[in-house]
């Protein structure tokens, strides 16, 4: 029974992030695709959760959902005339597009098939961010100081580059 | 059928192919950054489905930190992008249109 | 040295760390400390860096002499690789050999540091130039002190890396510039060398059988290796082993030689050297002539236990430093610029150095090079001296009776001069006798009597080398002063002369270090460094040469000497004699044919202008031309095809595969006109470039590998 139902939730998520990732793909309209990333980033917490990785997954909604997404939006309002759908998201060379993707998808989907991977005991799902914290703070300290310096550093070049250069008088609203 | 590990490798294969599809058709610089963060979001599929499905004890956390990394550093990406976007629009003729964007070629 | 006792202590990873924290300290802030402060401070430390690891060194030196127990210090910072069977530590050891060379480098470099604070006071680039200085110092130390090929081989880089900073030091001049890379470029033609020379010593160490090894023989630590060499079976497997039908270990050496050929500018990579000359003349000194120019010497002596196994690879050795030795010595005949005269003169003396090791007398080619360091960085800082006396002029045409107006500089420079010629007493007396006596009576080069001849050549280059050196001595501080008469040359400040006496008196007394014993007294230098070439005693083999047959050979270089002496001052002192001028314009054809060709260096520079660059050249234009013409057509053949079957496709087909017919030519259409343009410039076709490589190599490594 729990396996029923565990398929059904599985089978739906992955119908809801395939689904909505294609729209994004594909889609005309770009506004429309930023709220269908919403979808995609939604159903990608759930499978987290479905895969024992809470702390993962809440994350995946803070920041992805959250941050990420509202920044994307931000975007697409501020820089894109929505108004004129048209031109707002075209397409190009859709056919090579296609095509490799068509093989690329081909490929990995090949593997995940075919391939013979290790595949450990069961565990029960269980807390994880305690362990989480544990290794970020132990194990993975270098990477994550070197994170956080990236970050800063990257966060610095951002502002940077967003900053408006001052340009003579009348040439900017 | 109980979803294995073949099935999240499977949606992520899809997620991954259509951010392909995405950074390689889009003419706007915000859809390319949608199609980088599907990819980035496949990558993170399958790292927590093979710690959750190959993991020992020891190293089924170092992909969650894995996926933790690239999320962050997504969020950060993305911060930079939305900045070159916004320095782009105002430099090259309010168009964000990756196929105006050639100056890197000279 | 394999037996015995390591004193283990970090100290000793101070000796070389001390120069690199006076370099981090005036090369990240010198600018604002010369700027906000002053020059003192720059100098100050800088110096007092070098001058500490002089004291450390000399603490170590005392260490090891005063304790025979102790063979070596040793410290272990960290471990710097660990790869499979290699393990390679960041490690420092200090051996007798190691110290003398330590004590020379630290010496010399102080020294040298503070003559420069004379000699580059107006310099706008101060900082920058003592942040280099003390670089060097840093790099030459972790050659010397490295206790395995990896950390030699950063120091070997580093030196070169400095010589390069230091030749283009005054940058603005684009000939300096371009002295700067040609040495950087000759280098890593030698460095290419010592590379493969450690790929392939470690290879064979690695292939030889197991087992009885107790450190294992997969390792590029120095003892380890000679450890493992002891080991007679070890040994006699490693020196079985072949390559091409060439015994390995004679390809190791070799290949190992090339590297020190040049780092030490001996033929055919010693082109470098003078045009290395257009850094300032203290950079010179300590660079090209008493420290990194030695580095090569200094690696043999250190891997004597591998090439004492290979009779070819001395007799390679020696036979080249010998050419080497000659060859520099000939064109120093003719030169004008006074530190040219002094380049050649240092190549030719590092050909003697060779000559000493190649001949298996390791101790006496670390002799001549410690003595060669007091002479000959004493030679250079008297021309840094005459330099700035008659105002940055170098031609010696233009100089003339100097000895009036610089008595202290004249005296400094004599006194050198005595020695690099072999005046008896002299310290290059000594050094460059014992080669030339061991030379004689070697019976380890391929044929027994191969010594002799060696010896034949090198007595030759040290006449030779006699009499140029008198040549520019005469030049120089006698006859009337032929500059710019204008103004007077005169002596320079206190520091300078200080430090130019101090050196001159060490290259008259030095060599007492090293007397032979038919003087009745004991050899200190040599009985210090035996025990470091303890281990290849076995295989080295001389002559038993009678009391009689070293007086003699000794008596005749000092004749030679005399003569080469004699004739300089007849050609040459006071400006008197006619000959050198009839010279210049001799209408003999022979004659005028040899002048000119040794007046050009025998046309080397030129040879290798029209072959080596030539090729190079000529190679770039042919990939270009390929490039332009085949490459292009070749894509542009591509799309046309790619074209002509879409429109073949399109037109040819029915209605119902159109679509999918026409997407396909599109396709190939669309991949024909980006190959034209590989070059877009859109985000789109790289990645879609790189995808598709990523797909063949995915797919490729899935069915080749699988």
């Amino acid at each position: 029974m729990n396996n029923i139902i565990y398929s059904v939730i599985f089978y739906v998520l992955a119908a809801m992030v395939i689904g909505s990732a294609g729209y994004v793909a594909i889609s005309k309209n770009i506004v429309r695709c930023a709220f269908a990333l919403v979808y995609t980033f939604l159903g990608v917490a759930g499978l987290f959760v479905l895969l024992s990785a809470d702390f993962i997954a809440a994350t995946q909604v803070l920041i992805y959902v959250g941050g990420t997404l509202v920044l994307i939006l931000f975007a697409v309002m501020l820089s894109s005339r929505i108004s004129e759908i048209r031109i707002s998201n075209q397409s190009v060379g859709r056919v090579p597009g296609f095509f490799i993707t068509i093989c690329f998808g081909a490929i990995l989907i090949y593997v995940a098939v075919s391939g013979q991977w290790p595949v450990t005991e069961k565990v029960d799902f269980s807390p994880t961010t305690a362990s989480i914290g544990n290794a970020l703070l132990g194990k993975w300290l270098l990477p994550f100081e070197v994170v956080s310096i990236l970050i800063l550093s990257g966060l610095m070049g951002a502002v940077v580059i967003a900053r408006r250069k001052r340009m003579p008088k009348g040439d900017e609203k | 059928m109980t979803p294995g590990l073949p099935h999240f490798l499977i949606v992520g294969a899809f997620l991954f192919a259509f951010g392909i599809l995405c950074v390689m058709t889009r003419r706007n610089a915000v859809g390319v950054l949608m199609g980088v963060e599907l990819i980035l979001n496949s990558a993170n599929i399958n790292f927590i489905a093979f710690a959750h499905f190959s993991g020992t004890a020891q190293t089924r956390i170092d992909g969650h930190v894995f996926a933790l990394f690239c999320i962050v550093l997504a969020a950060l990406e993305c911060a930079v992008a939305l900045a070159i976007v916004m320095a782009i629009y105002r430099n090259f003729n309010k168009l964000i249109d990756m196929e105006e964007l050639t100056t890197l070629r000279e | 040295m394999a037996h015995g006792m390591y004193y283990n202590s970090l100290y000793l990873a101070l000796i070389p760390l001390l120069p690199l924290l006076g370099a981090i300290i005036n090369g990240l802030s010198g600018a604002a400390i010369q700027a906000r402060l002053d020059k003192s401070v720059i100098h100050v430390t800088a110096v007092a860096t070098v001058v500490l690891s002089f004291v450390l060194s000399s603490i170590g030196f005392a260490k090891l002499a005063l304790d025979p127990s102790v063979t070596a210090i040793h410290a272990h910072a960290w471990t710097f690789l660990a790869i499979g069977r290699l393990t390679v530590d960041a490690a420092f050891i200090m051996d007798r050999l190691s110290a003398v060379m330590c004590l020379v480098v630290t010496f010399v470099g102080s020294l040298i540091h503070i003559y420069s604070i004379g000699y580059m006071k107006n310099d706008p680039g101060y900082w920058r130039f003592f942040a280099y200085l003390n670089l060097f110092m840093f790099s030459m130390l972790v050659l010397v002190l490295g206790d395995n090929f990896l950390i030699m081989f950063m120091g070997w880089e580093g030196v070169g890396l400095c010589s390069y900073l230091l030749i283009g030091f005054w940058y603005k001049d684009i000939n300096n510039a371009r002295a700067g890379m040609k040495a950087f470029i000759v280098n890593r033609v030698g460095d290419f060398g010592f590379v493969i020379g450690i790929f392939l010593l470690f290879w064979t160490l690695a292939s030889l059988p197991s087992g009885s090894s107790p450190v294992g023989h997969a390792s590029l630590v120095f003892h380890e290796i000679e450890a493992t060499l002891m080991n007679p079976a070890i040994r006699q497997a490693f020196t079985g082993n072949t390559l091409f039908h060439i015994p390995a270990i004679t390809l190791i050496c070799i290949a190992l030689f090339v590297g020190a050929m040049g780092k030490s500018a001996q033929i055919p990579l010693y082109v470098w050297l003078p045009d290395a000359m257009a850094g300032p003349t203290p950079v010179s000194a300590l660079i090209h002539a008493a420290t990194m120019v030695t580095a090569g010497v200094y690696m043999v002596a250190r891997l004597h236990f591998l090439f004492s196994l290979s009779s070819a690879a001395m007799t390679w050795v020696a036979i080249f430093g010998a050419v080497t030795a000659i060859f520099a010595a000939v064109i120093g005949f003719f030169q004008h610029d006074i530190k040219k005269v002094l380049a050649y003169s240092t190549i030719s003396q590092l050909g003697f150095m060779f000559i000493g090791v190649g001949v298996g007398a390791y101790s006496a080619g670390i002799f001549h090079l410690v003595t060669h360091a007091f002479f000959k960085s004493c030679l250079f800082l008297c021309a840094g001296s005459v330099i700035m006396g008659c105002r940055h002029e170098q031609d010696m045409r233009k100089m003339g009776g100097l000895s009036i107006f610089m008595p202290r500089t004249n005296l400094a420079y004599l006194m050198a001069c005595f020695a690099v010629s072999g005046f008896p007493f002299f310290s290059g007396f000594f050094s460059k006798d014992e080669i030339l006596y061991q030379a004689f009576i070697t019976r380890n080069m391929l044929y027994p009597r191969l010594g002799i001849f060696i010896w034949g050549i090198a007595v030759l280059a040290a006449f030779g080398t006699a009499y140029y050196m008198f040549r520019s001595y005469f030049m120089i501080f006698t006859g009337p002063y032929q500059g710019d008469q204008s103004h007077i040359p005169e002596e320079q400040s206190q520091t300078i002369t200080f430090v130019i006496l101090l050196l001159a008196f060490f290259s008259a007394v030095a060599g007492f270090l090293g007397m032979p014993e038919i003087f009745g007294v004991p050899n200190l230098f040599q009985d210090f460094l035996n025990p470091v070439f303890e281990s290849s005693k076995p295989y080295l083999h001389f002559a038993h040469g009678s009391l009689s047959l070293e007086w003699l050979l000794m008596g005749m270089s000092v004749i030679l000497a005399l003569a080469g002496a004699f004739i300089a001052s007849r050609l040459y002192k006071d400006a008197v004699h006619p000959l050198p001028e009839k010279l210049l314009f001799l209408e003999n054809k022979i004659i005028r044919l040899a002048y000119d060709l040794i007046y050009h260096k025998f046309y080397i520079d030129e040879l290798y202008q029209r072959t080596a660059v030539r090729l190079v050249m000529t190679l770039k234009n042919i990939s270009n031309w390929t490039d332009q013409h085949i490459i292009d057509a070749l894509v542009n053949f591509a799309a046309l095809i790619g074209k002509l079957m879409g429109n073949a496709a399109g037109t040819a087909d029915a209605k119902g595969v159109d679509g999918i017919v026409n997407a396909a030519a599109d396709m190939v259409f669309t991949a024909g006109s980006g190959l034209v343009k590989i070059q877009t410039g859109r985000l789109r076709h790289y990645l879609g470039v790189a995808l598709a490589g990523g797909g063949i190599l995915v797919i490729g490594n899935y069915i080749f590998f699988t």
